[in-house]
């Protein structure tokens, strides 16, 4: 139905060049998040996207059309804003109805499809309500009942749920992904989280600095970051510098036998925490300082990791490491490397 | 920055919503002032540059400026002492009667200064009130003609600036700031000087500022109970004009005060600037109901709210009442029976009626005039904002008597010979309301979120229907609250009306005025009568306009 | 004035109008014709006159009268001297003597002889070449509240130089002569009385009798004359009218038998009050049987009701003016031109006696 298409899309706000020709493609019926830091200019290309904001060079094009030129009411772009933006003069049905009511929608029809929208956001029989009676979660989900009533070809979602709390945000995470699938509709959703990222988006478009330093499915990013950058913006806090040896790159934690993939001279190595395991008899070793849980998961912070046998551990890099439950902070305890699931950034 | 219309249509709309009150404020404020002042300071095709030497440094001069700014600095210290209080109960506390507590406050605002000038005659004179207390201590008390009188007026009619001005920024003083200083060992009195009160601190510069402004250009307060030997710079630049036409002094003393309200509005204006982002939206929760000794400052501040505004306002009504036969309604019959059928004679319901349409006139003429300088205003940016944003309140300064000669000489020729005009009322008094209107409109404006607009741009609305659809909605209240000011303000106005008063269309306080010139008691107990049904008058309308607008009408 | 600013007003103000007023009835008048023509009077506040009376001039003439009322005395000279050549109006009426040589001397007025001048007492006319017309006296006078002085065992005073005897102490009130008429008048009566070098002496006295000075004649009459009715006021006697005794019984709540307020016939300063064509008229004619009228027993007969002064023609006065009023025989009046040469002099040292 509708694909977008940004093409050498620059942007500068006085003396400061926010985004570097930026080309993006997003398949129709497909969702895209936008991963960034704030200040790489993600909010900025969602604005171009919408018609809020006029970019200084490139072109956005919706299915064919090319509509940089297009102001905002006239592009059909659904946009859910961070703090929701509810008119707080109209009750929710109104909120809802308003693009139906700006397309000439009959009053019979727009309370049908009012209806509908909030069925599907979960708040059915919310159209009385006063926008400032609501919850976060509930304001969130009339603000996108809101963008979706009029069908519009392509949602925009600017950081959706970082008003939320953590319970809630990961409720609505999957609930928004059910609905995009089920509406089949082109979404560009902007966020910093790594996890909102991976949960919404078919495809992650990483975004530092103005310009998009990787592209690809939630998992091969994650996995397989392009930089240390973008491993720091997706979550993956285990980055060793080192340098291209031969038999392997050359780290802090001794000579790793990796295939640098082409990659000469100095290098980021990504050491996923599941490529070390506590071993009484691994090569490496190094000081529990914290022990915590992610996702239930129990993790050490572990530092000055490196090669037994250089001594005191001290000196190495601090690193996440998959807990064994015996631990305690405080102890030297040894690690294994399984090399093979070490990854080679460039620099 | 806007997304819902191009940089080029925003420039043409702004300018566009400037064209109409720079055009208004020209013709009825701007060029008839500098009419008379380049009539004053030039003789013989030159300036008489010479002339302003010599009169700001004469010994009268300096007497008359030096009293001046005595007693607007020492009327705004009391005012905003006594005020706070009342800033306190607004901002914080919720208890019964509490909206007729705030419309209440700001009646002395809008009254006319004949009628409260002569109420407080009657309540600081030997056989008032205070005198009568006095007495009971040994002591002979007389304020009248006193700088002491002068301040006591002043703080009366300003009060409700402060306290509604304070009362709101103190509404947007999130209470856990000083909670969370009570739970670090600090006492009530040093959570509130060290936690609340810098915060309210531009409030507190930007109210002063605009009771300087308005104590500091006092006339009618002045006139009546100062007497002869106290005179402020209006009162001399009124007697300059009206009886010695001796238009130089005048022009140098106007210039000499136009200096002092600009200074004045220079440091509101920086005062503002450093409000901008505290005006939050806390709304109503904070109120709660008084606990303990707030219990007893609530209630003494109410009690002395209710004295000072009360007192004045019950003398007022009293002599309304208080007939040779003891209290009745024979003033209030008088009014619709005797002394027709001759020209001054003003048939009480027409007077009423009068000022009610042109009332009605001049806040819509306000509203639109001050509603297009917002929308102006809030489109500019940087330092322009501030500049033109005090420019609208400059007729605030500027003595009624020097525009009302200024139209004689600027406006005397067809097609623009204004001067007997009807529409010379309703646009004098939409001069002084217009700074209202924009002081309501131009915060609701600010307070607008852009993401609004450009969530409804989103949804297909063009720049016009968002306009419409948000901003013209969500400005509904403040304009009907600004609307009801303004009327409120043009009700009681009496400087210019009486200035260019029609003769066939005398308004209310015109009418008191007449009733007031005349000996007899009738006389008297008509004005007093007259002034009891303006005082209702602009009451209903401040209540109503609280009902339906919000606590920011009045506040600066 | 500099003239540029009007082109830039005549532009803005015509924008402005073309939508707003629709309703144009100030347009300038075509050939002079006084059927149906309308003229305006310009006057002070205090002007009255009852509307028949108003009526039957326009029924006589055709010509409609409309007022302009401008302020105080001062004010309205004022006015009318800023606006010489494009005056506000077509006869201006309540200068007084006061302010008659200014603006004799801005030529304010075009000459006009009534012929109805002939039923006028000669010394009413102080301008022989007639610019000037005089249609009433509203002589300001001492009134005293004779409950009051029979309460503190005093007689009324008889002249001006009874205030500065002791027993009078505390009883006076006057207005500020640079603020108000009466005052000035009062001031006047007093120089008249003691001589141009002997005024001074008189109002020291005064002072150290502790006269008390208010702005106006209403803070005056209202504010501190104890015989005003309903009013706070303790000094029992005060600068006011001839006919404020007359205006206490008639706009008394019951009409009272006798006056509660007395005049002292001999402390009274003649203040008359004219009427003059203003220059630059389109009306003359017009306005010269207005003038007319003002001198016609119809206007003159309604005066002391209206406007509470006495008629300069020999008409019948209502029964209140003739029970409770007075008519001073030998009221003070001093030669205008003395007075325009002296007047700001006089105040400036009357300030710096009485006030410093």
């Amino acid at each position: 139905m509708t694909e977008l298409h940004l093409r050498g899309v620059g942007k500068a706000f006085g003396p400061t060049t926010v985004l570097h020709g930026v080309d993006l493609h997003v398949p129709d019926g497909t969702t895209v998040a936008l991963l960034g830091p704030s200040g790489s200019g993600k909010s900025t290309l969602l604005r171009i996207v919408a018609g809020l904001e006029q970019p200084d060079r490139g072109s956005v094009h919706l299915g064919d059309e090319d509509v940089t030129e297009r102001p905002v009411h006239r592009r059909g772009v659904g946009v859910v804003f961070q703090d929701q933006a509810l008119f707080p003069h109209l009750d929710v049905g109104g909120n809802v109805g308003f693009g139906l009511r700006m397309g000439g929608v009959d009053r019979t029809t727009r309370a049908r499809r009012v209806a509908e929208a909030l069925e599907q956001v979960g708040l059915p029989g919310f159209e009385g309500r006063d926008p400032a009676t609501l919850s976060g979660g509930e304001a969130q989900r009339v603000a996108l009942a809101r963008a979706l009533a009029p069908r519009p070809a392509v949602v925009l979602l600017d950081e959706p749920l970082a008003a939320l709390d953590q319970l809630l945000r990961e409720r609505l995470l999957v609930e928004l992904r059910a609905v995009f699938d089920e509406l089949a509709v082109t979404v560009v959703a902007v966020t910093h989280d790594p996890t909102e990222a991976a949960a919404l988006g078919d495809r992650i478009a990483v975004l530092l600095d103005g310009r998009i330093a990787q592209v690809g499915a939630p998992g091969e990013v994650i996995a397989t970051p392009a930089s240390a950058s973008v491993a720091g913006l997706v979550g993956q806090r285990n980055v060793v510098p080192g340098r291209v040896v031969a038999g392997g790159v050359e780290t802090a934690l001794g000579v790793l036998a990796v295939d640098p993939r082409g990659a000469v001279g100095e290098v980021d190595v990504l050491v996923p925490p599941g490529a070390l395991a506590p071993s009484p008899t691994g090569g490496l070793h190094g000081q529990v300082r914290t022990l915590l849980y992610r996702s239930g998961t129990p993790v050490a912070v572990v530092r000055g990791v490196g090669p037994t046998g250089t001594g005191a551990p001290v000196q190495g890099p601090t690193l996440d490491v998959l807990a064994d439950p015996a631990w305690t902070v405080g102890d030297v305890v040894r690690l294994d490397l399984d090399a093979a699931a070490v990854h080679v950034m460039g620099r | 920055m806007s997304a819902t219309a191009r940089p080029a249509t925003r420039r043409v709309v702004t300018g566009a919503a400037f064209a109409v009150p720079v055009a208004f404020l020209g013709v009825f404020f701007a060029v008839p002032v500098a009419a008379l002042l380049t009539t004053g300071l030039r003789s013989g095709g030159r300036w008489e540059l010479g002339t302003v030497a010599e009169v700001l440094t004469s010994p009268g001069t300096r007497s008359v400026a030096w009293f001046t700014l005595w007693q607007a600095v020492a009327s705004t210290v009391a005012t905003v002492l006594a005020a706070l209080p009342a800033a306190w109960l607004i901002g914080r506390v919720r208890f019964p009667g509490r909206a007729i507590f705030v419309a209440a406050l700001i009646v002395p605002f809008v009254l006319p200064t004949v009628v409260v000038g002569t109420a407080f005659l009657a309540v600081l004179g030997p056989d008032g009130p205070l005198a009568v207390v006095a007495r009971l201590v040994g002591a002979d008390l007389d304020l009248r003609r006193t700088a002491t009188a002068i301040v006591v007026a002043h703080v009366f009619f300003n009060y409700a600036v402060v306290a509604r001005t304070v009362g709101a920024a103190w509404m947007a003083v999130d209470p856990s700031a000083e909670a969370a200083a009570r739970t670090l060992g600090a006492d009530r009195w040093t959570a509130f000087r060290t936690v609340t009160l810098p915060l309210l601190r531009p409030a507190l510069a930007g109210a002063a500022s605009i009771v300087f402004l308005f104590t500091f250009t006092s006339f009618g307060v002045v006139k009546i109970l100062g007497g002869p030997r106290i005179a402020t710079i209006e009162v001399e630049i009124h007697r300059l004009t009206t009886q010695l036409l001796d238009l130089r002094t005048a022009s140098v003393l106007s210039l000499l005060q136009l200096a002092a309200v600009v200074a004045a509005l220079a440091l509101h204006r920086r005062a503002a600037a450093r409000r901008g982002s505290t005006r939050a939206r806390v709304g109503r929760s904070v109120l709660r109901p008084p606990a303990g000794g707030e219990r007893w400052l609530a209630l003494a501040t109410v009690a002395g709210a209710g004295l000072l505004v009360g007192v004045p306002i019950a003398t007022l009504v009293w002599r309304s009442v208080d007939t040779a036969g003891g209290p009745g309604l024979a003033y209030y019959r008088a009014l619709g029976g005797t002394g027709g059928g001759t020209f001054r004679f003003v048939p009480p319901v027409e007077a009423v009626r009068n000022s009610l349409l042109f009332g009605a006139a001049a806040a819509t003429t306000a509203l639109v005039v001050g509603g297009l300088a917002s929308i102006g205003l809030h489109r500019l940016g940087g330092r322009l904002r501030g500049v033109a944003d005090s420019s609208l309140m400059l007729p605030l300064g500027v003595s009624a008597v020097t525009v009302g000669f200024g139209f004689l000489i600027a406006l005397d020729e067809p097609p623009l010979d204004l001067r007997t005009s009807p529409v010379l009322i309703p646009a004098a008094q939409a001069v002084i309301a217009v700074p209202f209107v924009v002081r309501t409109l131009l915060p609701a404006l600010d307070a607008i979120p852009e993401r609004l607009r450009e969530a409804a741009a989103a949804l297909g609305a063009s720049p016009r229907r968002v306009w419409w659809e948000v901003d013209a909605r969500l400005l509904r209240r403040p304009a009907l609250g600004a609307l009801g000011f303004a009327y409120a303000i043009s009700l009681g106005e009496f400087g210019a009306t009486v200035f260019i008063a029609r003769a066939d269309a005398p308004t209310v306080p015109v009418a008191i005025f007449r009733s007031l010139s005349q000996p007899g008691a009738l006389n008297v107990g008509q004005a007093m009568a007259l002034s009891t049904i303006l005082l209702a008058l602009t009451a209903g309308v401040m209540l109503l306009v609280d009902r339906i607008g919000d606590a920011r009408v009045g506040g600066f | 004035m500099n003239p540029s600013p009007r082109p830039l007003v005549a532009a803005v103000v015509a924008a402005l109008l073309v939508a707003a007023c629709g309703d144009d009835t100030d347009a300038p008048e075509s050939a002079p014709d006084p059927e149906g023509t309308t003229i305006t009077l310009v006057t002070h506040d205090s002007f009255d006159v009852s509307d028949e009376v108003l009526a039957a001039f326009t029924e006589d003439t055709g010509i409609e009268v409309e007022l302009l009322p401008s302020g105080d005395a001062g004010s309205m000279v004022n006015q009318a001297i800023l606006t010489k050549g494009s005056p506000q109006g077509d006869v201006l009426f309540g200068i007084d003597s006061t302010f008659l040589s200014r603006a004799l001397d801005e030529e304010l007025f075009v000459p006009y002889e009534s012929p109805a001048l002939a039923d006028v007492d000669e010394s009413f006319v102080l301008d022989p070449e007639h610019h000037v017309t005089p249609i009433d006296t509203g002589d300001v006078c001492l009134n005293y509240d004779k409950a009051a002085l029979a309460a503190a065992g005093l007689e009324p005073p008889q002249a001006l130089a009874d205030l500065a005897d002791p027993a009078y102490a505390g009883t006076l009130v006057v207005e500020n002569p640079a603020t108000s008429s009466p005052g000035l008048a009062y001031l006047l009566a007093t120089v008249a009385e003691f001589g141009e070098d002997g005024w001074q002496d008189h109002w020291r006295a005064l002072r150290d009798n502790d006269v008390e000075v208010a702005a106006g004649w209403e803070e005056a009459y209202y504010g501190s004359f104890s015989g005003a009715a309903g009013s706070p006021g303790d000094r029992p006697i005060v600068v006011s009218y001839a006919s404020s005794p007359p205006a206490e019984v008639i706009f008394a709540e019951e009409p009272p038998a006798e006056a509660p307020t007395g005049v002292v016939e001999g402390s009274c300063y003649r203040q008359i009050e004219f009427a003059g064509i203003l220059a630059g008229t389109e009306h003359e004619d017009a306005a010269r049987q207005l003038v007319d009228f003002l001198l016609s027993p119809t206007f003159q007969e309604d005066l002391p009701l209206t406007m509470f002064v006495y008629p300069v023609t020999d008409v019948e006065l209502p029964p209140e003016f003739v029970a409770h009023g007075a008519q001073p025989a030998d009221p003070y009046l001093l030669d205008a031109a003395t007075v325009a040469a002296n007047r700001d002099a006089w105040i400036a040292e009357w300030t710096d006696i009485v006030l410093r």
